[in-house]
Formats: structure tokens, C-alpha cells, sequence
């Protein structure tokens, strides 16, 4: 290592913010806005736009639990109905969840790992505007009135030509392919990013635990979403737009074989959603109690171990489709044993927790309600992995209860605590802790009031994605307290937003490390300049803002009139070499805006893939066309 | 209101009438009462820390850090490491539980003897035929199965359209009915007793509206019952009766309903021969009187919006001996 180290100049000045700022600022203008590629623009537009599609989503659910807060309701009849319930899964899963996991990764990641930009910027924008066209695309059905009411699922034949008429469902489908561009985009460029662009010395077993989170969500990505491809596009999009019947029982076609497919997906879809937001429960509690994360090994092996076994375990979605018992009895098996890798993370946190110093901040608030409802939901799971409750529970409002403990308390509590411990990294300003605190209660209060009934309805046989229900059920005391329930999570995140927006405007400014962590994205000022480091740190502990100032080192000599960053070997971080960032390029944008043009062409006729190759090439031929003045290393 | 006051509703699995829903009952119960042991435990584990005084965010400054000492991260590496252990061999045994459980309540672990009945789903009700070797013997019903207590059923699950999920939690867990395929169950009920089932499979616009009973009696009721079902549709009896036969016969009813010893043999919609002996009208969407059945004649998209029932005009002063004839056919 120390002989690739020497290959690096070192008597050159130390960094020259001046310079620095002349190579990294964006270009001015609305074409300069367009054509932005540096990590925390982008990743802040993810935030802020799936944010956006969790307030839609949020609406929907309002409205779903308004209908059903009294038996017969007429609220909503059950066309509107069961396209709300459909939109409501679509979004929250396409449109929000997966993307805002991204783009805290797309922000954090860069300065956890001590460089200046992701791997890959100009495809990282792309991919944001892929994800916010695919976005606009899906919601403008709204005023076309081409709204699926298929469910977020879609199984065939209910979604295909025959029993969905209309564009709903293309558009749904379509939707899944930009997104899905998107997330394989992210994917690519945090890889390389966390394996090829670590701070000199940050071996892998000195990696941030949301870093290992979002390598290990970025491989399943990379694995998940072709499945996806397949069953949206290949499969559903195909029978319904030129009759290729591969999923139509009529024709011979197989609807099992689809959900299959799609539950190959949808499974690790489930996780990539979860691990990053485990990924930050270990970073808050990591600040917050003054020590590292007991059993960091364990605790890294358990995320890979979840990435590998979420893979294995998604035929629990399909216990009633009469699949043969051997195999049953292998999904039974592989279902709990996702208990295990999450069980030991939950250990190694309550060891850091009693072993720790702790301070209870408002993010700490979010990390331990996670643990609540979390683990609560992990015992429902367990119930669900049993194949003869399966069989009872299986599409009952018990699993809308199950799986909405696990994503809202498993990700969604996770990420409002990372709103509060990260806001001042981004903002500047520290956001209000009192406030912070009593959005948690309400929040918190408010889900379990939602949610606990839900398991009482299920079981006592109310299935889910019924517009509505009859009196005698008793049925309506839990829907009852579900839809107050849901009233109150609503105020509780008016109060969150209302405490962002004032402490944006007014908080206290905030300094570098406001909580004295031990990460690398505490060591650059809040918000961190467009090039993160003025001198790129070297890294020589696990946790390298907890050694002694004096003793922490830097890379020198990296030129400042270019965007050049260092590229460190796969394993030890060891420097390999210097590598040049491209330009802010509006490129990214009109291939985006070319293809979404032929893909939408494409709901409508086959021949708009076409279409797309032509406009995506063109748009490459731009994103790839060299530079006028290219430098030679001296 | 009650729109079912003679009907007992129960469509709870936590009240079960069969074998296989009090396997499935007696499985939940313990796992909810040895998960919940865990539950709390760890709860208690995970705030016991905050009983401690420790600090809020407004007593800073704190010591930069604080790393245990080594024998304090051993002694909680072997406190973690028997969790996990215990987590381990917890999941091995619930995963046995659940096979033997399992493998009990599916067909390999059926008596014999069982009557066969064929459950096909529709958008949206439930097509029921009774099997037997002897063609002439099988009966047509919908939305309503009667078995008899004590012997097993199996179910043949089939589809003729898009996936249901045929489920009556107080006898079974639920099985798909897949277009294309055939899909089996047993059920068995051990006492006397109306069951309610609804579609559980999301099945389009009125998957809410799609329930059935399943009318548990002792065997020589299901005898008696059975054999009435087996014969032709009861003749009207009076002139009124006679005239609500012809309006049923002239009308476009009989392109979808199908009524035994009538020329009404339409395929597509519930068959009517025995329909003035069910309970429901619609798929368990209405209770079965005159009144409710004027109204969803007359109005079947007010009802059940989206209902493959056509709305078939009638004359007013038809009405009334229409709904005489139809609940006439006991």
C-alpha cells in the first residue's frame, strides 16, 4: 500500500478553494440548472421530489381510510376506489420509497466515503430526470383518465387487455421502466463510488454501515429490477399492446408464472427499501451513543446476509396460489430465516444502546420508535412465514398491518430520523429538537392507532382491497380508530413539515459536526461546498472524526483546475490513480427528455421503442462527445 | 340496521367450526403468546437504557467518545451471540411446527370419504357444483354450499375469468382459484353453523361484493337438502306464480340464468332452480326477500355497480309476480 501511496506528488500547495470553485460551481441559468451533476443537487432533487410523491401517496391513503371509516360508505364508489388503493401502493413503492432511499444515498455517500462526486455524475443525473419524468408521465393519467385500477401488483388477467381496459395499465407499466432506469442508474454509480472512490485507508472494514447498507441495496437492484422489466414490460406490456399472451390463461399463457416474476422483484424490492434505512438507524445511534456500533462485523454480514436471502423467499407471496409442499415448506424456512440476519442487527443496536452514552435527540426519538414497531412487525412476519397462517392472513387487512409496520417503522421512521440527524448537514441550520420531538409522538401514536387494528380486522376476516364492507362484519370499531388513526399521522407530518420549513428560514446555524459523529460527511462545513473536501481526508480508523485532529491526514498534490478525484483499490483503499470528473453537461437531460418521448410513444405503439433508440442515441452521441481541449497528463 | 338480522354472521378465524381452521387457530395462539414473551422482552431490553439517566440533547457537552472496555465487549458479544443462537433454534422449531401444521391441513392430510364440490369463481359470484359419478346426479347451485358436519370436503377451485381466492376462515385457510388451473382443499366443519367467505383474491370492481355461505348441517339434513336440489325447479303452483314464470321465460333472463325443468338454460349467471331457498341475492350482497329482490331487478348497477347483471326492463305490474315466481323456488 505505502508504495502506491509514494506515486502520489507530494510537494505540491495545499488546496485552493478559489480554484476549486472556478471548476466545481454549476453553470448559471436555467440551462445551467438543467444540466447540474454534482451529488448533493442531485440527491436533494430526489429528496425533495419523493417527498412530494409521499404527500400524493399520503392523500390517497387519506382518502382510502375515509371511505372505509364507516361500513357502506358511498364516499368514493369502487372504480375510484380501487384505483386510489392502486396508486396509493404505486407511488409509495415506485415513486417514493425507493427513490428517497436513493437520493439520501446519492447525497450521503460521496462524503462518507471522503470524495468529491459519485462515479458516474452525468448518469446520476439522468437518472433523476428518468425517475421525475416517469413520475410526471404516471400522474398525468390523471387527466387523461388513464388510471390503472388494477392494484400496484397487476396480476394478469385481471391487468390485462381483456379485464383493464383503457391505458391505465400501460401507463403503470410504462412507469415501472423509467423508474426502474433510474434505480439501476443509482445503483451502478454508488457501487463504484463506495468500492473504487474511498478515502485512501478506508479498507472495507472501516466502511460506514450506511455505506455497506447501500452497496448491498445496490447489488440487489442490480438483480431485482430485470425481473421487474420482465414482467411489467416483457410480459404485461406486451400482451396488452401487440397481444403477445404470455401471461393470458386463454392463450396458454401463465398468470403464475407472472406473479413469479414479479414477486421476484417485489420481494427484494421490500428490502431495498429497508436496509438503507437500517443503514441509518446504525449511523444516528452511532452518534448518539459515543461508541461504535458494537459487533460491526456481525452487524455487516447480517445486511449482506439479508441481501442474499431476501432472493430466496418471495414465493410467501403466493402460499394460496397451491404451489407444491416441498418447495412451500423451503419458502416457510427461507421467510424466518430473514429473522435472523434482522434479529442480530436488532442485538447489536440494543448492545450500543446499554454500552453506549446516550443522548436522546429527536433522530434518537425516530431510532427507537423504529425499534418498536419494527420488531413488531418482524413478529407478524414470522406469523406470515407459516404457511398454514399464511393461508389464513394471506390478503387480510393482518398483512396491511404487517407490512406497513415494517416499511413505515422499518424505513420510514429510520429516514424521518435521518431528516433530523442530516438536516444541518444540508441546510446549515440545526432544525428545531422540540418540535422534531413532538412530530414523533403524534407520528407515533398516530401509526399504532392506524395500524394495531388493522390486525384485529384481518383476522376477524376482513380482506384487503374491498372499496367497502357491511355493518354486521364488526368490523367497524377497528376501521374506525385506523382512519382516526391516519387523521392524526397527517398532523404529525404537517408538523414535521412545518418544523422543516421554519428551521429552514430560522433555525440555529449549524456548525460541522453538530453531534460530534465519527463519519467523514461531519468533517466538510454544513452544507458542504459543490467539491465536498478542499483536500481529500486519508482515513486510518474506522471511525476518523473520533481520532485526535492533529493526527488526521489528508491527500495532497490532487490537481484543483480540473474535477479530478482519487480512484483507491477495491479492498484497502490503497491509491490507484487520478481520475477526472466530466463536466456539468446538459446531456443527461435531453437523452432523458428523448426518451421519454419514445417510451411514451411506446404505450400507445410498439413502433415508439424505435423511436426511443433513435432519440436515446442522439442524446449519447451529445453525452459522450469529447471535450474541445483534451488535457495530457503530464 | 342490520341487513342480515336472521343470519349469524362469523367470518372470523378466530372462531372456527372445522378442523383445519382450529389447527390453523391453535398454531396462531401459540405463536402469538411465545412471540409476544420475545416482543416484550426485547422492548424491555431496548428501554432499560433510557431509565438510566442519560442526557438530552441540551446537557452537552458529552465525552467525544466512549468505547467500552474489551471485557465489556466480550461478555456482550456472548450475551448477543446466545440471543441469536436462541433466535436460531426459536425459528428452526416454529419452521418444524408450521410443515407438520401444514402438511395436516392440506389434501395429503384428508380422511377419506370426501364429497367433492367444484367452486368455480366469476366476476363477481361463486359457481357451485356438487360432483358425482352419476352425471344426472350433479347439482348446480350459487354462492351457497351446504356439507354435511363431520365429513370432509373437497373443494376443486377453479376460475372462469380472472384469479379469485375462494376463503371461509371459520373452516380453511384460503386457495387461489387461477383461470386455467385447478386448485383443491378440504374443509371439514365439526358443528352445525352458517359460515361466512368472501373473495380474497383483489378481483376487480365489486371484489367486495363477493362473498358465500357455507351452511353447515347435520347429515341427514344435507341428505334432505341435497336430494331437493337434485330435482327440477318447482312448478308454479297458481295463476300469479304461472304469469311471473312466463315474464321470467319472455324476458332476457334467460340468456345468462338457468332454471331446471324450465326452457330457461342460460350458463353464464347463478343458477336459479333452487334460488327462493338461498340466503343471499348478489353473492351475500343482500339478504334473499321480495323486497330486496325488487330492488336489485330493478336496479342491479345501484347496488352492486359494475355487476354483469343486466338491467332487464319489467313492466311494472310484472314485477310483482316475478318476485313471486323466482321466491317460490324452493
Amino acid at each position: 500500500m505505502s508504495a502506491v501511496l509514494t506515486e502520489i506528488p507530494r510537494e505540491t500547495k495545499t488546496a485552493d478553494r478559489d480554484a476549486l470553485s472556478r471548476v466545481w460551481r454549476p453553470r448559471p441559468g436555467f440551462t445551467g440548472w438543467l444540466s447540474v451533476t454534482t451529488h448533493q443537487q442531485i440527491g436533494l432533487r430526489y429528496i425533495k421530489t419523493a417527498f412530494f410523491f409521499l404527500l400524493l401517496g399520503g392523500v390517497e391513503a387519506l382518502l382510502m381510510r375515509l371511505q372505509l371509516a364507516f361500513p357502506n360508505n358511498t364516499l368514493l364508489g369502487p372504480f375510484r376506489y380501487n384505483q386510489i388503493f392502486t396508486m396509493h401502493g404505486t407511488t409509495m413503492m415506485f415513486l417514493f420509497a425507493v427513490p428517497m432511499m436513493e437520493g439520501v444515498g446519492v447525497c450521503l455517500v460521496p462524503l462518507m466515503v471522503g470524495t468529491r462526486n459519485v462515479a458516474f455524475p452525468r448518469l446520476n443525473a439522468f437518472g433523476y430526470w428518468m425517475y421525475l419524468m416517469g413520475g410526471i408521465f404516471f400522474y398525468s393519467g390523471v387527466f387523461t383518465g388513464s388510471v390503472t385500477a388494477a392494484g400496484w401488483f397487476a396480476y394478469t388477467p385481471l391487468s390485462g387487455p381483456q379485464y383493464s381496459v383503457g391505458k391505465g395499465v400501460d401507463y403503470w407499466a410504462q412507469m415501472i421502466t423509467f423508474t426502474e432506469i433510474s434505480a439501476l442508474c443509482v445503483a451502478v454509480e454508488l457501487i463504484v463510488t463506495i468500492l473504487r472512490m474511498r478515502a485512501p485507508g478506508m479498507s472495507l472494514n472501516r466502511l460506514p454501515l450506511f455505506c455497506w447498507s447501500m452497496l448491498v441495496q445496490s447489488a440487489m437492484i442490480i438483480f431485482a429490477m430485470p425481473a421487474i422489466v420482465m414482467a411489467s414490460n416483457f410480459f404485461l406490456l406486451n400482451d396488452r399492446t401487440i397481444g403477445t399472451h404470455l401471461a393470458n390463461p386463454a392463450e396458454g399463457g401463465d398468470p403464475i408464472l407472472y406473479q413469479h416474476i414479479f414477486w421476484f422483484f417485489g420481494h427484494p424490492e421490500v428490502y431495498i427499501i429497508f436496509l438503507p434505512a437500517l443503514g441509518m438507524v446504525s449511523m444516528i445511534l452511532e452518534a448518539n451513543t459515543r461508541r461504535g456500533i458494537f459487533g460491526y462485523p456481525a452487524v455487516v454480514l447480517s445486511l449482506v446476509g439479508n441481501g442474499f436471502v431476501a432472493f430466496g423467499l418471495w414465493v410467501h407471496h403466493m402460499f394460496a396460489t397451491g404451489l407444491p409442499q416441498l418447495g412451500e415448506a423451503y419458502f416457510t424456512a427461507a421467510s424466518m430465516m430473514i429473522a435472523i440476519t434482522s434479529g442480530v442487527q436488532i442485538f447489536c443496536w440494543i448492545a450500543t444502546i446499554w454500552t453506549g452514552r446516550l443522548r436522546m435527540t429527536a433522530a434518537m426519538h425516530f431510532v427507537f420508535g423504529f425499534l418498536f414497531i419494527f420488531v413488531l412487525g418482524g413478529m407478524t412476519g414470522v406469523m406470515l412465514a407459516s404457511i398454514p397462517l399464511d393461508l389464513q392472513a394471506h390478503d387480510t387487512y393482518f398483512v396491511v398491518a404487517h407490512f406497513h409496520y415494517v416499511l413505515i417503522g422499518g424505513a420510514l421512521f429510520p429516514l424521518f430520523g435521518a431528516f433530523h440527524h442530516w438536516f444541518s448537514k444540508f441546510t446549515g441550520r440545526m432544525i428545531d429538537e422540540r418540535l422534531g420531538r413532538i412530530s414523533f409522538w403524534i407520528l407515533f401514536v398516530g401509526f399504532n392507532l392506524t395500524f394495531f387494528p388493522m390486525h384485529l380486522a384481518g383476522v376477524n376476516g376482513m380482506p384487503r382491497r374491498v372499496y367497502t364492507y357491511p355493518p354486521e362484519m364488526g368490523w367497524q370499531t377497528d376501521n374506525l380508530l385506523s382512519s382516526i388513526g391516519a387523521l392524526m399521522i397527517a398532523i404529525g407530518g404537517a408538523v414535521f413539515i412545518a418544523n422543516a420549513l421554519k428551521s429552514l428560514r430560522a433555525g440555529r446555524v449549524a456548525d460541522a459536526d453538530p453531534w460530534d459523529s465519527s463519519t467523514l460527511e461531519w468533517a466538510v462545513p454544513s452544507p458542504p461546498p459543490a467539491w465536498n473536501f478542499d483536500n481529500l481526508p486519508v482515513v486510518s480508523s474506522r471511525y476518523p472524526l473520533w481520532i485526535d485532529p492533529e493526527e488526521r491526514a489528508c491527500v495532497v498534490g490532487m490537481r484543483d483546475d480540473r474535477r479530478e478525484v482519487l480512484t483507491t483499490t477495491v479492498l484497502d483503499a490503497a491509491p490507484h490513480h487520478r481520475y477526472v470528473l466530466p463536466a456539468s453537461s446538459i446531456w443527461p437531460f435531453l437523452t432523458a427528455v428523448g426518451l421519454t418521448i419514445g417510451l411514451i410513444c411506446a404505450v400507445f405503439a410498439f413502433s415508439g421503442y424505435w423511436l426511443a433508440s433513435l432519440l436515446g442515441l442522439i442524446g449519447f452521441i451529445g453525452w459522450f462527445w469529447p471535450p474541445r481541449h483534451v488535457e495530457v497528463e503530464p | 340496521m342490520n341487513a342480515f338480522p336472521l343470519l349469524l354472521v362469523s367470518q372470523s378465524a378466530l372462531e372456527p367450526g372445522g378442523t383445519n381452521a382450529s389447527r390453523i387457530l391453535t398454531l396462531g395462539e401459540g405463536m402469538v403468546f411465545l412471540l409476544g414473551i420475545i416482543f416484550v422482552a426485547v422492548m424491555i431490553m431496548a428501554v432499560i437504557p433510557l431509565m438510566r439517566r442519560h442526557r438530552g440533547i441540551e446537557q452537552e457537552p458529552l465525552e467525544r467518545t466512549h468505547q467500552p472496555s474489551e471485557a465489556t465487549e466480550r461478555k456482550l458479544a456472548i450475551v448477543v451471540g446466545s440471543a441469536a443462537g436462541a433466535t436460531v433454534v426459536i425459528l428452526l422449531g416454529l419452521v418444524a411446527v408450521s410443515v407438520v401444521v401444514g402438511k395436516s391441513i392440506s389434501t395429503a392430510g384428508m380422511p377419506s370419504h370426501a364429497l367433492t364440490i367444484e367452486v368455480t369463481g366469476n366476476q363477481w359470484w361463486w359457481n357451485v357444483r356438487y360432483m358425482n359419478d352419476d352425471a344426472s346426479k350433479i347439482i348446480v347451485t350459487a354462492n351457497e354450499l351446504h356439507i354435511p358436519v363431520g365429513r370432509p370436503v373437497v373443494i376443486r377451485g377453479m376460475s372462469n375469468d380472472v384469479i379469485h381466492s375462494f376463503w371461509i376462515p371459520g373452516l380453511q385457510g384460503k386457495r387461489d382459484l387461477i383461470p386455467s388451473r385447478v386448485n383443491t382443499e378440504w374443509i371439514q366443519a365439526d358443528r352445525p353453523g352458517n359460515f361466512r367467505g368472501q373473495c380474497a383474491e383483489f378481483c376487480g370492481l365489486q371484489h367486495a361484493h363477493m362473498a358465500m355461505w357455507v351452511v353447515a348441517e347435520p347429515e341427514d339434513k344435507f341428505d334432505a337438502w341435497f336430494a331437493h336440489q337434485g330435482q327440477d325447479a318447482v312448478p308454479p303452483a297458481t295463476e300469479e306464480l304461472q304469469r311471473g314464470q312466463q315474464v321470467f321465460l319472455n324476458s332476457a333472463c334467460i340468456l345468462c340464468h338457468h332454471i331446471q325443468g324450465t326452457e330457461a338454460a342460460g350458463q353464464v349467471a347463478p343458477d336459479l332452480t333452487h334460488f327462493g331457498s338461498r340466503m343471499t341475492i348478489a353473492a351475500g350482497t343482500l339478504q334473499n326477500n321480495k323486497g330486496n329482490l325488487a330492488g336489485w331487478i330493478a336496479d342491479p348497477q345501484g347496488i352492486k355497480p359494475g355487476t354483469k347483471m343486466a338491467t332487464v326492463p319489467v313492466k311494472s305490474e310484472d314485477m310483482q309476480p316475478l318476485i313471486d315466481y323466482l321466491e317460490s323456488l324452493q
